[in-house]
């Protein structure tokens, strides 16, 4: 057991399956209570899982998590924007790519020797993952911020406008730069935290004890690792939105995207807390930007497409319902499961593509696009409120 | 509102507001977009032939974006959403005529210009699709949203959702690759004008063309009835639909031009440079940073704001990377969002 690293997988798994079962478990009871009782249920239902399903679907299913949670920061950061105060941006892309670009480079070493030749990048600090992290959410505030100077003043199309404006040109730039990162060139070799988990020798720091159980993970089981780096950070990110969403200053951005005039004849000052909170999102895009770099190794500004880096994520927050949190995340699960899932089908259908055209088939992903446009229009249409609608009452002292 | 009684004296940065608010302030505002592009060519020491050839070709392109803005802007003014579906509407027009001229005989080219007579049957062709589908999304998406009171934001995205949806099926039937509407058809630029500058006879169609439509426009709008009632729509639409005007009617006909006009606007640029399925997505930044700097809603301006942009593209490539045409307009639209965010021809505060 200690050789394959199955207890390994047992525990990384485990631990976000313990906090979603303390979660959902009735939070009337007292903590005493439902802490264990969801580090037991976490335990429990890990260890089932790994033990009775078959270990190539497993893998399939941790890698999925990974890219739906780094998707569920990106549509929580839109959330704060659009479901919370009503703000249309329509250049996620531009925060998401600013925040992987920045943290790739902050977290690199810059290029030496002959590598140079073939890589340029304005520079590479070689800092620890949480810094990239860190950094990547304060540059996309500032590019936030920057933003929303001319524009949120302005009426809300305005905002939609500059946005996707501002989208492009980030997309331009890490196309057209080499000195900044190697555009039009993927900028590569960027670090992942806590690979020495899954290196041999394994990481000095862990306890006797552990270093036996990581002992067994191989090179390819990584994605376990950073499947619980990954939903740490949406934890972390969720419990803050949710304690601040809730708070006074929630209830502002609630009250301004309502109705902004009685909000600014409350005293509020509207445009301060609309510059507050359209900062806030882009901050948890960035962050999101982040995650995404790391798990790719390497990225280029195709990664950035407003299709599937604006709109897919749109859709997201819409299926799951605006100004809900766990309707985000619930809603960047079910889209993603939509968007892989579709592959498969049609893979399946690739004979009757062939049998009606023999191009065809080569463009069996565009389909995917028109499905996720008619799944965005009919949400408009049909369900406004997407899957859980945002909750009545949702002030605590 | 009540003044303040100790110093009377404005603030200086209240006088540039009050100044860039005025009539002056549209003149000024233009000035100093011309002034920093010109300023920027002059410290690259871009010859002067080679300037005003680039302005000549950013008329032309300024009078392809016009057609796509003046329906834009038609369409903001009477329906009050953002039409984030008007550059796929570009593309769709584009790609329709290429179905079109596919499906047709090919003929002869038609004197120096490099398609034949069955290229204006399919202009016409992609004219009325575009316009009679652009009215369907209406008929089918939008008006239910208008009925519903929908927030006009929420409309603009599903403008969103009808923009990716069209682009996806042009990728579906055509691909993703460049398509030309006469594959490997020589387009030497024989047409000689001033100064020595050469530009291809069907650059001299184009620009013909949008004057065309653009002179047709005119006349619908102050010479006809349902001109009238556009623009009285676009005003108040309250106070049209109680002065007795059928205002689904002219919601109808705005869809159906606006689409027309885009659609005629694609297949010119189609021909001017060639097709691809994004095409239309990367012409919607500078079609609302005409819009804007033209004063929402209002079609002349659109026009003077498109040729703007077209020149400020065309002229900034002689010193900039070419590949950054849409982010010029881009930050022209910043500039004009930060100083005088009415456009041109809007009055203060509107």
């Amino acid at each position: 057991m200690v050789t394959d690293g199955t207890l390994a997988k047992i525990i990384l798994l485990a631990l976000p399956l313990a906090f979603l079962a303390y979660r959902l478990l009735p939070q009337r009871f007292p903590l005493a209570l439902t802490l264990p009782a969801g580090i037991v249920l976490g335990a429990a239902l890990s260890t089932v899982t790994i033990t009775l399903l078959p270990p190539g679907i497993i893998s399939y299913v941790v890698s999925f998590v990974v890219m739906a949670s780094i998707y569920s920061v990106l549509t929580l950061g839109l959330n704060v924007q659009w479901g919370y105060t009503g703000l249309f941006n329509i250049g996620i892309a531009a925060f998401f790519a600013i925040g992987a670009f920045t943290s790739a480079l902050v977290t690199t070493l810059p290029p030496e020797g002959a590598f140079a030749q073939f890589s340029q990048q304005l520079f590479g600090l070689g800092a620890p993952f949480l810094i990239g992290v860190l950094a990547a959410g304060i540059t996309a505030g500032i590019l936030a911020f920057l933003v929303g100077i001319p524009t949120l003043r302005l009426r809300e199309d305005y905002l939609a406008i500059a946005t996707i404006g501002i989208a492009e040109l980030t997309r331009l730039i890490f196309q057209n730069e080499r000195w900044l990162a190697n555009g039009p060139q993927p900028l590569r070799g960027i670090p992942q935290p806590l690979k020495c988990l899954v290196e041999d020798p394994v990481c000095a720091w862990l306890p006797g004890p552990l270093q036996d159980v990581f002992g067994g993970l191989a090179a390819r089981d990584y994605v376990w690792v950073y499947m619980l780096v990954v939903t740490v950070i949406l934890a972390v990110v969720f419990l803050i939105l949710e304690r601040m969403l809730r708070s006074p200053w929630g209830r502002v951005l609630r009250a301004i995207r309502e109705d902004e005039e009685s909000a600014a004849m409350n005293g509020k000052d509207v445009a301060r807390f609309r510059m507050q909170a359209f900062i806030f999102g882009a901050v948890i895009m960035g962050v999101g930007g982040s995650l995404y770099a790391h798990y790719f190794i390497s990225i280029d500004y195709s990664h950035f497409d407003p299709l599937y880096a604006t709109f897919l994520i749109w859709v997201m927050l819409m299926l799951g319902g605006s100004g809900n949190n766990r309707g985000a995340i619930l809603g960047a699960f079910v889209t993603w499961g939509i968007w892989t899932g579709t592959t498969f089908v049609i893979d399946e259908f690739r004979p009757v593509l062939a049998a009606i055209s023999s191009d065809l088939p080569a463009r069996g992903p565009y389909f995917r696009f028109t499905l996720i446009s008619l799944l965005l229009i009919g949400i408009l249409l049909f369900r406004p409120r997407g899957m859980l609608g945002e909750e009545k009452e949702v002030t605590r002292p | 509102m009540t003044e303040t009684p100790v110093n009377l004296q404005p603030r200086p940065i209240e006088r540039i507001r009050t100044l860039m608010a005025s009539r002056l302030g549209g003149v000024i505002l233009l000035l100093m977009v011309f002034a920093i592009i010109l300023i920027a060519t002059l410290v690259k020491g871009v010859p002067t032939q080679q300037l005003v050839s680039l302005t000549v070709r950013g008329l032309m392109l300024g009078g392809i974006i016009a057609l796509g803005a003046i329906g834009l802007t038609l369409i903001s003014g009477v329906l009050k959403m953002a039409n984030f579906a008007h550059g796929d509407f570009m593309s769709l027009g584009a790609y329709m005529a290429l179905l079109a001229i596919a499906l047709l005989p090919t003929g002869q080219p038609m004197g120096p210009f490099s398609f034949g007579p069955e290229f204006l049957a399919a202009l016409l062709f992609a004219m009325l699709v575009v316009g009679f589908i652009a009215w369907l999304f209406d008929r089918f998406i939008y008006r239910r949203l208008r009925a519903r009171r929908t927030m006009s934001v929420v409309i603009a995205m599903a403008s969103l959702g009808v923009a990716l949806l069209v682009r996806s099926l042009i990728y579906i039937s055509w691909g993703g690759d460049f398509s030309f509407f006469y594959t490997g058809r020589a387009r030497p630029a024989t047409a000689e004008l001033f100064m020595g500058i050469r530009v291809r006879p069907d650059q001299l169609f184009i620009l013909g063309l949008a004057v065309v439509f653009i002179i047709m426009i005119w006349f619908v709008l102050e010479r006809t009835r349902l001109g009238k009632a556009m623009r009285a729509t676009a005003d108040n639409p309250d106070l049209a639909r109680i002065s007795g005007i059928n205002t689904d009617r002219v919601v109808m006909w705005t869809w159906f031009i606006g689409g027309a006009l885009a659609g005629a606007s694609g297949v010119m640029y189609g021909l001017d440079a060639q097709l691809r399925p994004e095409m239309g997505w990367f012409l919607l930044l500078p079609l609302f940073a005409s819009v804007i700097l033209g004063t929402l809603g209002n079609p002349y301006g659109a026009l003077v704001g498109a040729l703007v942009i077209g020149v400020a593209w065309q002229v900034s490539s002689a010193f900039l990377n070419p590949a950054y045409g849409p982010a010029v307009a881009f930050v022209v639209m910043i500039i004009v969002l930060l100083f005088r965010p009415q456009g041109l021809f809007g009055k203060a505060g509107s």
